[in-house]
């Protein structure tokens, strides 16, 4: 059993602390969301767990499989079994779906085994299209470029299916509620929730409580100001849709 | 930043020695046996001769030659005849690779030993069509040879047009008579190996009206480690009134050559050209390519990779002329640039008077791999008509470092990721070059450039 444990984290992004110390622990099997309003940090926390070179770890150490991945590279870190699905993702003109996803899937293999030859093809195909299925896209999704063009809709749904094609053990998921009509939301929440189990945490970063509807996280943090200031259970998230932040602000100055 | 140095603007003689070509009149094919060669292409050939003696040697101060400097040229050194090593001589097996699976329509190899591997359906043959080889064509062709060689390209246009009009024997010519419609590609190699030698080649494609074809040319040799040699080239091309040619070029000369060519195409009334073209190879090129729009209705279009990398330096200079209303022109050149490579691209849109309606595009994008490269990117616009539409766009840029992380933090490593990102850019060309083979051919000289 893995766990991602984030210990006593700073970071600065352009010389300006944005993280002022997180602790955060999320084990394989669980599911915990990570709550706040804009601007608190979280996608800097997110962007700091995959390695993003912009952020600057001042303090803190983040452990997953027995190593401080602080000092990995992001591709390393996703060969552990780390996995960020953006609340921006890239676009990557001329570079298909298909042919992306191979590569990031023979590129683990090989990291776990150098004389991996890769990924049959035909194991591929078979893959890709039932994770296409279950998450309702169309077949020719796969040969379109990666996010080039895509709608909000589309973007968070092929992050998703990146995320089901690349099995990570611990995956963070950033505002992938974000943009999404209600339909889309439910085929994405469907889509994590088959990958729900004992083999994958989850954190869920989002500042709407709507998706914990069907997303059901076990544990809610809430962020405020760089620092996770609250931690409960599901009824966390509810209590925060009736009543907002501003219970919270006193607990941010008392801190600070 | 180096402090620029300026010693002297006067050339030391020295450097002007080995600046200077070694060939005398007595070199000129067929200058010893008369007979042999056709009178219209002997006297052209010293026409040829007599223009690059007169013609200097080109500098920077001149214009279309300001970002390419050919002092370091040995050409001295150079020679008409090299000795071959036997495992260079027949050409690699991928070049060989049949581009379109069994639908051939022709094939010709021009190798070093002065043979030629024909392949050329009967088929069409019976229907006039012509496609066969530059020594081939001067016996068995002369008087059409006589009747289209030189029209579009002229020895005067520069030093090397005038050196390959002298010196060219290898080369490849097709003709397709008026209403021939080609369905299966022709495909010629000319594979060049030799050490200091310097190489002379001429293609003329001559697609007559009402006819269409689809023609796939490649130039090759293997990187010599030994000094410099040498190409110059012509490629003239018609397309007649109603016809259709795609035309396919892919250059890719071994490291020590410095290679330049005069290429033309001349498209005529409701014509369409579609001319693809890479390059990867050399170590200095100078490439003119043009599109002339001659007839009403013509149309023109040309895409091009470039990819470099070491110290390779490639020049393209092109030039869309709309000669005639209702004309149309579209260009997209893509460049990658590694190590300490160079590139120019120089690109013109020019509307002569009376030229309305016309619709010119060019667009020139640059991807720098390293922060030694450098892209140079001049586009150009001359209009002398007034009911025109002329765009043009030029960018030069690293690579995204967003694209990066991103595939990064799906587990690719950074030269993957830079593979990936480098193979998307060329796509758009990649989508354009019309068979797989070819396109299979174009993918394989990237993914080589990356190592
Ligand atoms: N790349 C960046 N450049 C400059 N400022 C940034 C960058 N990323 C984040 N910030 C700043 O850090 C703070 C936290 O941002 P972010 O982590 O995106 O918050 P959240 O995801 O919670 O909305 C904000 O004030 C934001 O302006
Ligand atoms: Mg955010």
């Amino acid at each position: 059993m893995s766990e991602l444990q984030i210990v006593d984290l700073h970071v600065n992004v352009n010389g300006k602390e944005i993280l002022k110390g997180v602790n955060l622990t999320v084990r394989q099997g669980e599911v915990h969301a990570l709550m706040g309003p804009n601007g608190t940090g979280k996608s800097t926390l997110a962007y700091t767990l995959m390695g993003h070179p912009n952020y600057e770890v001042t303090q803190g150490e983040v452990w997953f499989k027995g190593q401080n991945i602080l000092e990995l590279e992001a591709d390393q870190r996703a060969h552990l079994g780390l996995f960020l699905a953006f609340q921006y993702p890239v676009a990557i003109p001329g570079v298909s779906v298909a042919n992306f996803l191979r590569a990031a899937i023979n590129a683990r293999r090989k990291a776990e085994n150098p004389e991996d030859k890769g990924i049959p093809i035909p194991e591929f195909r078979k893959q890709l299209k039932k994770v296409m299925d279950t998450l309702r896209m169309d077949h020719s999704f796969a040969g379109r470029y990666l996010n080039d063009g895509f709608s909000g809709g589309e973007k968070k749904r092929a992050e998703v299916l990146q995320m089901a094609m690349l099995k990570p053990e611990i995956a963070i998921m950033d505002e992938t509620d974000s943009g999404l009509d209600i339909d889309a939301l439910r085929i994405v929440a469907e889509g994590v929730n088959t990958l729900r189990g004992p083999d994958l945490g989850v954190l869920v970063i989002t500042h709407y409580q709507r998706i914990l509807n069907y997303i059901k996280p076990d544990i809610v943090h809430i962020m405020l100001d760089g620092r996770i200031v609250e931690s409960g259970g599901p009824d966390l998230a509810l209590h925060l849709e009736e009543h907002g932040y501003d219970w919270l602000k006193n607990k941010v100055e008392v801190i600070a | 930043m180096a402090t620029p140095v300026i010693v002297t603007r006067k050339r030391r003689e020295s450097e002007v020695e080995l600046n200077r070509f070694p060939f005398t009149e007595k070199d000129l094919p067929g200058f010893e046996q008369a007979d042999e060669v056709p009178a219209f292409l002997r006297e052209y050939r010293f026409k040829g001769w007599n223009l690059f003696q007169t013609i200097p040697m080109p500098t920077t101060n001149d214009e279309a030659w300001r970002r390419t400097d050919l002092r370091g040229l040995r050409a001295s050194e150079l020679t008409l005849r090299a000795e071959l090593p036997k495992r260079q001589v027949k050409p690699p097996r991928n070049l060989l690779k049949p581009l379109v699976g069994k639908k051939h329509g022709g094939q010709i190899i021009l190798v070093p030993t002065y043979q030629t591997i024909h392949q050329v359906s009967d088929e069409w043959q019976k229907q006039g069509m012509i496609f066969t080889d530059f020594r081939t064509a001067q016996k068995e062709h002369a008087e059409w040879l006589s009747n289209t060689m030189g029209q579009i390209v002229r020895p005067e246009e520069g030093k090397f047009a005038a050196l390959a009009t002298a010196f060219a024997e290898d080369g490849v010519l097709v003709y397709i008579p008026r209403g021939v419609r080609l369905k299966e590609p022709l495909h010629s190699v000319i594979w060049s190996p030799g050490t200091r030698l310097a190489r002379f080649t001429r293609l003329l494609i001559w697609v007559d009206d009402d006819a269409e074809l689809t023609f796939v040319h490649e130039v090759a040799s293997p990187d010599q480690q030994d000094g410099q040699s040498f190409h110059a080239g012509i490629v003239e091309i018609h397309v007649g009134k109603g016809s259709h040619l795609t035309f396919v070029e892919m250059q890719s000369w071994g490291r020590d050559v410095w290679n330049f060519t005069h290429e033309r195409a001349r498209v005529d009334r409701d014509g369409t050209l579609d001319w693809i073209f890479g390059s990867v190879g050399s170590q200095l090129t100078k490439t003119f390519m043009e599109i002339d729009l001659v007839g009403e209705g013509a149309t023109g279009k040309m895409s091009g990779f470039y990819f470099t990398n070491g110290n390779q330096h490639l020049d393209h200079d092109t030039q869309q002329n709309h000669f005639a209303p209702h004309t149309t022109s579209d260009l997209l050149f893509k460049g990658a640039l590694q190590d300490r490579s160079r590139s120019v691209w120089q690109g013109m849109i020019y509307v002569a008077p009376g030229a309305q309606k016309t619709d010119g595009y060019q667009a020139n994008r640059n991807l720098t791999l390293s922060p030694h490269a450098r892209a140079d990117s001049i586009p150009g616009l001359e209009i002398m008509a007034d009911d025109v539409r002329c765009t043009h766009g030029a960018t030069v840029g690293k690579v995204d470092e967003e694209q990066l992380f991103y595939l990064l933090s799906r587990g690719i490593s950074r030269k993957e990721a830079i593979r990936l990102i480098v193979e998307g850019f060329f796509e758009p060309i990649m989508e354009r070059v019309p068979y797989g083979g070819v396109r299979q051919r174009f993918r394989t000289a990237i993914k080589q450039k990356i190592g």
